[in-house]
């Protein structure tokens, strides 16, 4: 084959990571740090390098023919079968790669922002016991995602959905000896699989009714069926897929681990929670649009719980206090608006929402990470304060990320969200404005967040007052690099009518299964252009007032936040515990499955011990006693009964014996009593 | 010389009060001397017939009867002299160790 | 005549010092009546002319055997008070069976009272020891050396028993 290197080895991409993976794991132990840094740092490195060569020689490719897959060895043969459609299907599975302009976005981000993480983790893991374990869980984690996206079936892609889920584990549970660590950990894994059980059923539909799982076979077997859209099968594999999608990117209802799995180290929560795991639905989803695109009714779900979550995560981030947890809800949040896109049939703007969000929401993390470094382990903000002038470079490069997530023109979040906002209002109003609000909390929360930590006065405790530094070099070039990616990442898909060219659009499109109906209407006239610039007045607008908003209540007048809260005292206590949600899960299912384990337990405690081990155990007792009883009385008494018998009859013998001489000689003369008794007898017999 | 039946009956009546002595006394004395009251009536029997048929060999037998006696009286009384100094007793009654 | 006195005489003494040896308490008198028994028996056989045996019961049997019944007597001699009884519990069968022997016996004597006639009536020749040494040393020789070799073993055997400490 004449492929192109890289194209043609794809394959290499996420084996770099693996191999040193599992080098860390088997033997990691043993290695000093610098060893095991430059290891891991270096495969994530290559595999980036990687990437970019396989970028550009997709490039050079034309445009209808950007596809490259290469297939490594068959995984699952074929088996032929009779799909619920009528047709003949194969189950078969490759262990196969596929680049595309998607996968291509998706392998650049993870690995690209994974590097910038990979080497902040140098810095801020220095001290902490565990070094190989983290790195080798964080390769193992590369390894998986990178799969996720290259895969080119449901089932590879199954396969890295599962391996990133038990990183997530692995990784939020790293500090285990913490219990809430551990629990937290257990947490997103069992919310996780409950999603994986719906996106599971959905693989298993889609092979049953159309026959394969390859995602280049979907879209012809679409074709050849004469699925029609609105089709009530379609439309279960769609919902079934979604169900992963909310477990693995914390939508409504399965978001509740993503807060908790703040307890994991700041990297990982970068890497993992901001940038890429989370982003896996929502390339899924983009992956499959073919499917939603043939069930109007599920993208609408899709859209409506985007945007409800979208608005639900951000009504929770306004009021927490916890660095970290706020910028978990700001995710969920934004996790809404990529959903929200998908759902209304955006799927580019979707991407690119999430190439943006990988910045600067990984920057703002890993800023975060810097913070709570410079402050010895500090992550409540009414506990920080006037750091800005101490800490300078996490001080702006977290600004500029605040910047580009409130949607300020022209960082990067300004152009994904609003090209986000305009599709929406295309499709529904009211979505659109549920979106728009929560831009304006989003501006509002995000910019509390700045102002209480770095203005003001300090209320930093004494001990750590003394310790606030500033991170080390590579903790913050990172940070500087993230900062210039969200300041200028939205440059590559400047919006049209701002004289742009749109290009990482454009480059996106070929993917999507739009027809071209669709796609007509989208090229509208000049009269929908100027209602985009009416959109964008609108919402810059808002978000201004809310860092306006913000700035009054956290730095004019503080005590109006205390006031505000005590004021609208139940609705504050709502939304701070979260509405409940956690307490209500745990009634309705958490506390009934420690239920049915305590029931198991005493069912095996009682019935299966008691009964059966215990049961056999008296069994044998008995039995013993039945043979004991057997060998005591039939056993030996058949032979007691011998010497008995011989006993009685020997008793008159015996007892003629007696000791006394004159008692012998009475028998004697008994004796010859008889004897002559018998003699003179005989005589007289003998005379007669 | 008498009708032998009178010797006959002589032997017979001491033979019988010498039995009766052995199996009613309790003294081991007594009854070793009723033993050998015993043998002194066998012996006026065979004298008795010794006579009667005019040849001697009555009176040998009776001869060795009697030195039969004395070596039996002999080993008797060292027997019972014996058992007295372990038991301090001479009745028959008593002596019964060597039994079942 | 004299023959008949003279039996009937040694009868009776031998006949009631049996029996009164057979009932005495003491046993020094019991085995006195038994020395007048032996005498009296001796004297039987003085009247059956035997008069080697007569000479020998009286040596052996009452010099010999009697003396050491009455050593022995001597040495064992208990209180007598503390022999309350004297016969034994089998008293009353042992008479009972004494006395079927009895009948028995004197059953057998009826019925043979007549095969038996009052004897030769020649006298025997006058030298009866001599006879009795003839008869002893030439037909019954062995028996002889016999009794002599249970003489040294009842010897052996007496002096034994008599022995504190074998």
């Amino acid at each position: 084959m004449n492929a192109p290197y890289f194209l043609d080895h794809i394959w290499l991409i996420p084996l770099f990571p693996l191999l040193t993976a599992g080098l860390m794991l088997l033997a990691g132990r043993r290695l000093k740090n610098p060893v095991i840094s430059v290891l891991c740092v270096g495969s994530v490195f290559v595999s980036f390098l990687y990437s970019v060569g396989a970028f550009f020689q997709l490039l050079s490719l034309p445009v209808e023919d950007r596809v490259a897959s290469k297939h490594l060895f068959d995984w699952i043969p074929a088996i032929p079968f009779h799909t619920l459609a009528g047709t003949l299907g194969q189950f078969r599975a490759d262990w196969g790669f596929q680049i595309d302009p998607l996968s291509a976005v998706m392998i650049l981000i993870v690995t690209g922002v994974g590097l910038l993480i990979h080497v902040y983790s140098t810095g801020y893991m220095a001290h902490e016991g565990g070094y190989y374990r983290f790195f080798g869980y964080l390769n193992l984690f590369m390894f998986s995602m990178l799969m996720l996206v290259l895969g080119n079936n449901l089932l590879v892609m199954f396969v890295g959905w599962e391996g990133v889920g038990t990183c997530s584990y692995l990784l939020i549970g790293f500090y285990f000896r913490r219990k809430s660590a551990a629990d937290a950990g257990k947490k997103a894994f069992v919310v996780n699989r409950v999603g994986d059980a719906g996106f599971l059923l959905g693989i298993f539909l889609t092979s049953a009714l159309l026959g394969t799982i390859h995602f280049n076979e979907i879209g012809p077997a679409l074709a050849a069926g004469n699925f029609q859209a609105g089709d009530p099968r379609i439309l279960a594999i769609a919902l079934l897929l979604f169900v992963g999608a909310t477990g693995k990117s914390a939508q409504i209802p399965l978001y509740v681990w993503l807060p908790d799995a703040m307890e994991g180290p700041t990297p990982v929560s970068a890497l993992i929670h901001a940038a890429t795991m989370v982003t896996a639905g929502v390339y899924m989803v983009a992956r499959m649009n073919m499917i939603y695109l043939l069930a109007p009714a599920a993208m609408s779900v899709v859209a409506v719980i985007g945007a409800c979550t979208a608005l639900y995560a951000a009504s929770m981030g306004v009021v927490q206090n916890d660095i970290k947890k706020v910028l978990a809800y700001s995710t969920i949040s934004q996790l809404g608006y990529m959903f929200l896109a998908c759902g209304v049939g955006a799927f580019t703007a979707g991407i690119f929402h999430l190439m943006t969000h990988a910045f600067f929401k990984g920057l703002l993390f890993l800023a975060a990470g810097s913070v709570i470094h410079a402050l010895s382990g500090e992550q409540d903000m009414r506990k920080m304060g006037g750091l800005a002038k101490k800490i300078p470079v996490t001080y702006w490069t977290m600004l500029i990320a605040s910047l580009a997530i409130a949607g300020i023109f022209p960082f990067a979040g300004f152009m994904s969200k609003d090209l986000i906002l305009s599709k929406t209002y295309e499709k529904d109003f009211w979505l659109w404005s549920i979106g728009y609000l929560t831009a304006g909390m989003t501006a509002f929360y995000m910019f509390r967040l700045v102002f209480m930590t770095f203005y003001g006065h300090s209320r930093v405790g004494h001990e750590a007052e003394h310790h606030i530094h500033e991170s080390p070099k590579s903790m913050l070039i990172p940070l500087v690099i993230l900062a210039a990616l969200s300041v200028a990442g939205g440059w590559l898909s400047w919006p049209e009518i701002l004289g742009g060219n749109s290009r990482f659009i454009h480059f996106l499109e070929p993917v999507i299964a739009v027809p071209h109906a669709l796609r007509a209407e989208a090229a509208r006239g000049p009269g929908s252009q100027t209602g985009e610039i009416y959109l964008m007045l609108l919402s810059e607008a808002l978000v201004l007032a809310g860092i306006f908003l913000a700035w009054y209540v956290y730095i004019k007048r503080r005590e109006l936040a205390e006031r505000l809260a005590r004021a609208f005292g139940g609705l504050y206590d709502l939304v701070y515990h979260k509405y409940y949600v956690d307490e209500l899960y745990d009634a309705l299912f958490v506390n009934r499955a420690e239920d049915l384990g305590l029931a198991l337990g005493s069912f095996d405690t009682n019935i299966i011990d008691g009964l059966g081990v215990n049961g056999a155990a008296w069994l044998t007792r008995f039995v013993s006693r039945l043979s004991i009883w057997w060998d005591t009385w039939i056993v030996d008494g058949s032979v007691r009964l011998g010497s008995r018998i011989v006993w009685v009859f020997s008793w008159p013998v015996r007892m003629i014996q007696d000791g006394l001489v004159q008692n012998y000689m009475l028998v004697i003369v008994i004796g010859l009593i008889g004897v002559l008794a018998y003699y003179f007898h005989l005589a007289h017999s003998m005379v007669h | 010389m008498l009708p032998i039946g009178n010797y006959l009956f002589l032997s017979f009546t001491l033979f019988t009060i010498g039995v009766i002595g052995v199996l009613t006394r309790r003294n081991v004395i007594v009854m070793l001397m009723s033993i050998e009251l015993i043998l002194n009536a066998v012996n006026i029997n065979l004298v008795a017939f010794s006579r009667y048929w005019g040849t001697v060999d009555g009176q040998v037998f009776a001869i060795f009867i009697i030195t039969d006696a004395a070596a039996e009286a002999a080993v008797g009384l060292g027997i019972i002299l014996a058992f007295f100094r372990n038991r301090q007793t001479v009745l028959a009654d008593e002596m019964d160790m060597l039994r079942w | 005549m004299l023959n008949a006195f003279l039996f009937y005489f040694f009868a009776i003494l031998a006949v009631g010092s049996a029996i009164l040896m057979v009932t005495r308490r003491n046993i020094v008198h019991a085995a006195v009546f038994l020395i007048t028994a032996l005498l009296a028996t001796a004297g039987i056989f003085l009247l059956l002319q035997a008069e080697f045996l007569f000479v020998t019961q009286i040596i052996l049997y009452v010099g010999g055997i009697m003396v050491l019944f009455v050593f022995v007597i001597m040495l064992v001699n208990l209180d007598v008070s503390l022999q309350l009884v004297q016969f034994s519990r089998q008293r009353y069968v042992a008479v009972a069976l004494a006395v079927v022997l009895a009948v028995q016996v004197l059953g057998a004597f009826w019925v043979g009272r007549t095969s038996v006639g009052a004897g030769p009536a020649q006298a025997i020749e006058a030298k009866n020891t001599e006879a009795v040494g003839q008869a002893l040393f030439q037909h019954y020789l062995l028996p002889f050396e016999i009794a002599s070799i249970l003489l040294l073993v009842a010897m052996v055997g007496a002096v034994v028993m008599g022995k504190r400490r074998i």
